[in-house]
């Protein structure tokens, strides 16, 4: 049981560095909203089933909607660079 | 030079957690504590006759912070309100959506609707209550206003409809205060039998009316970030 | 092996490692949407840290329903009421801060903080 936290951690630690190197914004909103879903079962595992379902609709559902509309506004011919 | 002065802070705090503080959280024993939670425990049944030990909490012994959260809530969703309107408003023109996404969404609105209302309704017996209830059926609202040529966004019964809701709290708690008690937000209403939909007082009644503003709120929010004037796709104007 | 790998240390590490991912983004990206994920990700760091200095060994959730063992066998209920208001405040903080991101953009045209704020670095 305890190795399965284990890997976890190091999954979303792993990710976590992923999302400094990765240059197109889009993808480091995705690597985001897989954290968030981490983090979740990581509330499963320390007994609190509220906080579990709370953090899985917000951070994991709503987040990542708002983060893709801003970008859809914000992209265009006189954003930085293209890539 | 940024990232060079940001990896230097980055391991000064890091290696700062891991040594010093490390050796105080982690080997102190865990088995025996004495705290007001614990004490909570004890007595929560008996005083507010609720099932759900954290619901009790939020509503009743620390209703105060979850009036404050619900204005932060209200306070965000003004800032969004305010900085992408004005002008005239923008009619947003959808592309050519495939027939899946418009169809299939229309059929996934009813039942989300009706989860997120299960949840809500039973948050003092289950885990959940008013928040992630009312993210749920503001979610089923922007998958339909997203992907639908039918529907268009009118903001004017969602904000009715939240100042409503926001108010009813308010009077609520302002009703305990005519109490023999005397004191905002007491559990004014007898307890019911232990473990159906109608007891614990008046908590089902205060996360209704918290589940109604959050929902209505935040399709508000999410819909004015959508159809606002303000960016990319008004360039070719 | 097994006295390193127990649950307060994966957790300890988790939730700190994630505060470090995040203060980083914040100092040293210049896409201003890179920095709003950092300031995401710090904040769901803490709260991991908040829920686990409620929890007690080899003991269950804090809800009383029909074949539960009794009130000496659940958690601390009291930090995770705390840390259900924090999420939902972390949310509000997060859209805000888009919606002036957004604004930014059609003001300057570019979302490059080295170009918005005139730094030489």
């Amino acid at each position: 049981m305890i190795y399965m936290l284990f890997f976890l951690v190091i999954m979303m630690l792993a990710a976590g560095v992923g999302i400094i190197f990765i240059k197109n914004v889009l993808n480091a909103v995705i690597v985001s909203s897989v954290i968030s879903l981490g983090i979740s079962i990581i509330f499963v595992f320390l007994a609190a089933p509220d906080v579990a379902i709370t953090e899985a609709t917000i951070g994991s559902a709503l987040t990542t909607v708002i983060f893709i509309i801003a970008i859809s506004k914000t992209k265009g011919k006189y954003s930085e660079k293209k890539e | 030079m940024r990232k060079l002065i940001g990896l230097i802070l980055i391991f000064g705090f890091a290696f700062y957690m891991f040594t010093i503080v490390a050796a105080i959280v982690i080997p102190s024993d865990s088995s025996e504590k004495k705290s007001v939670g614990i004490d909570i425990l004890q007595n929560s049944v008996r005083q507010t006759g609720a099932a759900n030990a954290v619901t009790s909490i939020v509503v009743l012994y620390r209703g105060f912070d979850t009036l404050g959260e619900v204005t932060v809530l209200f306070l965000s969703a003004l800032g969004i309100a305010l900085l992408m309107k004005g002008g005239r408003s923008f009619k947003h023109k959808t592309e050519d959506e495939s027939f899946i996404l418009k169809t299939g969404s229309h059929l996934l609105f009813p039942f989300m609707f009706l989860f997120g209302i299960y949840i809500i309704a039973h948050g003092h017996l289950t885990p959940g209550g008013g928040f992630p209830g009312g993210v749920i059926i503001a979610t089923g609202f922007f998958i339909v206003l997203m992907t639908s040529d039918v529907f268009k966004f009118r903001d004017y019964f969602l904000t009715i409809i939240e100042g409503f809701a926001g108010l009813s709290f308010i009077v609520l708690g302002i009703v305990g205060l005519f109490t023999p008690e005397k004191s905002f937000l007491v559990n004014f209403m007898n307890k019911g039998v232990f473990n159906t939909v109608f007891s614990a007082g008046i908590i089902p009644l205060i996360y209704a009316a918290i589940g109604i503003k959050v929902s209505s709120e935040l399709s508000g929010a999410v819909g004015n970030l959508f159809v606002s004037k303000y960016g990319r796709r008004s360039e070719n104007e | 092996m097994n006295n390193i790998i127990n649950i307060e240390t994966l957790i300890f590490t988790a939730s700190i490692g994630l505060v470090v991912i995040g203060i980083y983004l914040v100092i040293a990206e210049k896409n201003l949407i890179k920095i709003i994920i950092g300031l995401n990700l710090a904040d769901s760091g803490v709260n991991i840290f908040i829920v686990f200095s409620g929890y007690i060994k080899n003991k269950t959730a804090p809800i009383f329903s029909k074949g539960s063992l009794g009130f000496e066998n659940m958690v601390d209920p009291l930090p995770q009421a705390l840390v259900l208001t924090a999420i939902v405040i972390g949310f509000g903080v997060t859209a805000l801060s888009l919606a002036i991101a957004i604004r930014l953009y059609k003001h300057y045209g570019t979302l490059d903080i080295s170009k918005i704020r005139g730094l030489k670095w």
